[in-house]
C-alpha cells in the first residue's frame, strides 16, 4: 500500500506545489468521474499541459491556468506577464504555437491598487505581443477585503494545430535538449518573497517561447516526440512525468544542465536544488537521437534559446525512474514532495 | 572565498574535478583487490559526509567490495527521547524555548517541540546560539536555550555563556561529544569496522591529535576528511591504504582546515563551560563521556537545575504506537539501512517523520528519502 498516494482530509500548500502530491490529487480528487469521459485526442486523464480535440482533420489545442504569484511584481516579470506566458506556452508545448485567442479573468481585492492593475495589464499587454496572442474576451470581480491575497488572473489560450506533441512519446535513446537555463524564475520569486539580500542578478526567465518552439519544431519536424514546459516542481517534476508516461528510465547529466551563477548561488545558499526549482520560459523537448543537432542548432539561434543545451536520454532500463549522473557518480533525482522550503539548519 | 565571487567557478575548483575522481575510485577498487576481502566496511560518523556522498552519487561508483557504512553522526538523530521531553516538558511548563529548527519537529516520548506549540507553547526557532541570548535580552520571561549538536556547535554555546548572558537566560544541554561515541562502535560486534572516516569540520575544532588515544587503543586507522566530493574519494583512498598496509594511524586529509592541535582557544572556550559526561544517545547506547553538561561553575544557567522538570507529566500520553516499529537506533549504529524499516517512506516521510533519522537534512532516512536510497546504478549503460 502506498500511502504517497493518499490525499489529506485538509489541503495543504503541498497539494499546489507542483509535486507528487499534486498529483496525487488531481488523480483521487479532481479526475475521478471526469477523466475517462471520451474525447477523440488527448482530455483530461492524460494530464498534459493541455487538451487536444480534433476538429476535421486539425486538433483544437485548449489549456486554462490560474495565476496566484506573489509577490505580483518580482525582478524579471510580474502576474500579468506570467499569466500570458503560462498559457501561452502550455499550448506551445502540445505544438500549437500560434494562439488564436486568449482569455483573460482578473478577480482583484477590495482597495488594489489601480495604479499596480495599470502596471499589470500593460505587461499583459507585452507579452501578447511577444507571443502573437490576442486577449479575446475576459471577466474582472471585486471581492471584499481578506477575501483573497491582491489578484488572481486566470487565462485560457485556444489554438489550431496540425500535429500534436504530447508529453508522453519518449522512446529509449530519445535525446533531451532543455531550452537554456534551470531555476530562473522560482529563485527570482523566492528571493524576492523572503527579501533574501543576495548578491547577483536572480531574474525570472518569465516568458512566452512559442516562437522558439515553433522554430525548433520546423527544425526537428517528426522528430520532435515529447515537450513539456518544466514549471513548479522544475526540470525533476517534468522528467519525472515524462518517464513514468514514456514508460522510459532517463539519465540526465548535471554538469550539462545550463544553471546561471546568480542562480546556483542562491540555491546553493538556500540547500536547494536548482533542478526542482521552477522556471517560465523554458521547455523540454525530447527528441529523435538523429534530429537532435538540428533541433538544437534551431533553439540556439532563437534569442530567447541561446542558453540550450543536450542535459540526457532515454533508457529501457529503470522505466519511471530519473537518474542523475553527477559527473562523480550516480543517483536517483528525487521529484518534488511538496512546498520548497528554505533549509533551516 | 571565492576569488571573483562566481558561482560557476566552483565546479572548476579542484576538488570538483570528475577526472581526478574517477582515478581515485579506480585506485579504490585496487584497494580492495589488494586486500582481498570483501566487504570492507569502513564508517564515517558525520552526516554531512552523508549528504555528500548521497548528493554527489558516489556510492553508484564505490566498488562493490567497499562498503561505508553511516555511523552515529546526525546531531538531531542522536538526541535521546528523554532530552526531547525535557525541552517539551519546560515547554509545556510555560518557558520559552529557543532551539534550532530540526530539533522542533523531533519525536519525544509522547510529543514533539511542535506537538508543544500546537497546544500553545512558546518555541522559538533560532539560526545561532547568540539569537537565543538576544531573544532573552528582547523579553522578561525565562528562555531555556535548548542546545543540541556535536563539538561544533557546543563550541558557540559555551562561547556565548563565557559572553555573559541575561539572568532570564539559561541552557538545557544535549550537547554530545564524538570521539567517545567512536569507541563504542568501534566495540560493537555486529559492524565490524575496519576503519573510521573522521569528520573535518569537527576537527577543525578539536584537531587529529583527538583521535590518536583511540587508534592506540582499537588498532583501527582514522582518516579526516572534507565535504567535497574529492575530500571523500581521497580519505577513503587513504583509509584503505592504511588498512591494507596494517597501519593503524591518524591520517590528516584535510590540512588545509585541520592541525594536530585544533582551535585551541576553542577547546579552551568548550571544557571551562562543559564537562563531559556519560549518556544515553538516542538508539545507540550508554557512551561514556558522551554528553556535555554544563560545569558547576555555571550550575546558575542549567536548566536542569534552575528548573524542576517533571517528566510524570507525560505520563497521560500514550507513547505512538508507530514509534516502536522505528529501527532509527540500528540505522544510526550501521546495522540496519532504511530499506530495512517497515516505515520508510510509508508512514514515516519528512512531512511526518516517526524517527529522528528523518527529521534532520543529516538524517539517513532524510538522505535516503531524497535521493532514492542506494540503489545499484553502476550497470546502467
Amino acid at each position: 500500500m502506498m500511502r504517497r498516494g493518499l490525499v489529506d482530509d485538509r489541503l495543504g500548500l503541498k497539494y499546489g506545489a507542483g509535486g507528487r502530491a499534486m498529483r496525487a490529487l488531481v488523480e483521487r480528487v479532481c479526475l475521478a468521474g471526469l477523466g475517462d469521459v471520451p474525447v477523440d485526442g488527448i482530455g483530461l486523464a492524460a494530464m498534459d499541459d493541455a487538451a487536444a480535440l480534433r476538429v476535421g482533420d486539425r486538433w483544437l489545442v485548449i489549456t486554462t491556468d490560474s495565476h496566484v504569484v506573489q509577490p505580483i511584481f518580482f525582478p524579471g516579470g510580474d502576474i500579468g506577464r506570467l499569466a500570458v506566458s503560462g498559457t501561452v506556452n502550455d499550448l506551445a508545448m502540445m505544438g500549437a504555437t500560434e494562439p488564436l485567442g486568449l482569455t483573460c479573468a482578473i478577480i482583484l481585492e477590495e482597495g488594489f491598487s489601480k495604479a499596480d492593475l495599470e502596471r499589470v495589464y500593460a505587461s499583459i499587454r507585452e507579452a501578447c505581443r511577444e507571443a502573437h496572442a490576442p486577449i479575446v474576451t475576459g471577466d474582472t470581480k471585486v471581492m471584499g477585503r481578506g477575501e483573497l491575497d491582491g489578484l488572481v488572473v486566470n487565462t485560457t489560450g485556444v489554438a489550431l494545430c496540425d500535429r500534436v506533441v504530447s508529453d508522453a512519446g519518449l522512446h529509449p535513446g530519445d535525446v533531451l535538449i532543455v531550452t537554456g537555463t534551470m531555476g530562473d524564475h522560482g529563485m527570482a520569486i523566492m528571493a524576492a518573497r523572503h527579501q533574501l539580500a543576495l548578491e547577483g542578478d536572480l531574474r525570472s526567465d518569465v516568458a512566452p517561447i512559442n516562437g522558439l518552439v515553433r522554430a525548433a519544431l520546423d527544425a526537428g519536424g517528426a522528430g520532435i516526440v515529447a515537450m513539456k514546459d518544466p514549471t513548479r516542481g522544475g526540470l525533476s517534476s517534468a522528467l519525472h512525468e515524462m518517464a513514468e508516461k514514456g514508460a522510459v528510465g532517463i539519465l540526465i547529466e548535471e554538469l550539462a544542465v545550463p544553471v546561471r551563477a546568480a542562480t546556483r548561488a542562491a540555491a546553493d545558499l538556500l540547500g536547494i536544488d536548482p533542478l526542482v526549482v521552477a522556471n517560465e520560459g523554458k521547455a523540454v523537448i525530447g527528441v529523435r537521437p538523429g534530429a537532435a543537432n538540428a533541433v538544437l542548432e534551431a533553439i540556439r539561434r532563437h534569442p530567447l534559446g541561446g542558453g540550450a543545451a543536450i542535459v540526457g536520454r532515454c533508457l529501457s532500463e529503470h522505466p519511471g525512474a530519473v537518474i542523475l549522473d553527477t559527473g562523480f557518480g550516480r543517483r536517483m533525482l528525487s521529484e518534488p514532495e511538496g512546498e520548497l522550503l528554505p533549509r533551516i539548519c | 572565498m571565492l576569488e571573483g565571487g562566481s558561482a560557476d567557478a566552483v565546479r572548476e575548483l579542484k576538488f570538483r574535478d570528475p577526472a581526478r575522481a574517477r582515478a581515485m575510485v579506480d585506485a579504490l577498487t585496487r584497494l580492495t583487490v589488494d586486500i582481498g576481502r570483501a566487504p570492507v566496511s569502513v564508517m564515517h560518523v558525520c552526516g554531512s559526509h552523508e549528504q555528500a556522498i548521497a548528493k554527489f552519487g558516489l556510492r553508484a561508483v564505490f566498488p562493490r567490495a567497499l562498503n561505508v557504512i553511516m555511523g552515529p553522526g546526525c546531531p538531531v538523530c542522536i538526541t535521546d527521547t528523554p532530552e526531547v521531553d525535557e525541552g517539551v516538558v519546560l515547554a509545556r511548563q510555560g518557558v520559552h524555548i529557543a532551539t534550532y529548527g530540526d530539533m522542533v519537529r523531533v519525536p519525544g516520548t509522547a510529543l514533539s517541540l511542535a506537538d508543544a506549540q500546537a497546544e500553545g507553547a512558546k518555541i522559538h526557532v533560532i539560526y545561532s546560539a547568540a539569537q537565543a541570548v538576544d531573544l532573552a535580552r528582547s523579553i522578561r520571561d525565562d528562555v531555556v536555550f535548548f542546545a543540541t549538536g556535536f563539538e561544533t556547535t557546543a563550541v558557540a554555546t559555551a562561547a556565548i555563556v563565557l559572553n555573559g548572558v541575561p539572568d532570564n537566560f539559561s541552557i538545557l544541554s544535549a550537547h554530545k561529544y564524538i570521539p567517545p561515541v567512536m569507541e563504542i562502535v568501534a566495540e560493537m560486534p555486529q559492524t565490524r569496522v575496519e576503519g573510521f572516516l573522521a569528520a573535518g569540520h569537527a576537527a577543525t575544532i578539536t584537531g587529529w591529535g583527538v583521535f590518536e588515544p583511540f587508534v592506540a587503543r582499537h588498532k583501527l586507522p582514522v582518516v579526516v576528511a572534507g565535504f567535497e566530493p574529492l575530500d571523500i574519494l581521497a580519505g577513503l583512498v587513504k583509509l584503505l591504504e592504511l588498512i591494507r598496509d596494517h597501519t593503524p594511524q591518524v591520517s590528516n586529509m584535510f590540512p588545509r582546515c585541520v592541525t594536530r592541535e585544533g582551535n585551541l582557544r576553542a577547546q579552551d572556550q568548550l571544557w571551562k563551560v562543559f564537562r563531559p559526561t556519560g549518556g544515553r544517545w538516542r538508539g545507540i547506547a550508554h557512551v561514556p563521556n558522551g554528553n556535555l553538561r554544563l560545569r558547576d561553575e555555571f550550575a546558575h544557567l542549567d536548566a536542569r537545575r534552575r528548573f524542576t522538570i517533571d517528566l510524570t507529566s507525560l505520563w497521560d500520553y500514550a507513547p505512538p504506537l508507530l514509534a516502536q516499529s522505528c529501527i532509527c537506533g540500528d540505522i544510526m549504529a550501521g546495522i540496519s539501512s532504511p530499506s530495512d524499516c517497515t516505515l520508510f517512506g510509508q508512514e514515516c516521510s519528512p512531512e511526518k517523520p516517526v524517527g529522528a533519522c528523518m527529521v534532520s537534512s543529516e538524517g539517513a532516512c532524510r538522505i535516503w528519502h531524497q535521493y532514492g536510497g542506494h540503489p545499484d546504478l553502476r550497470g546502467v549503460a
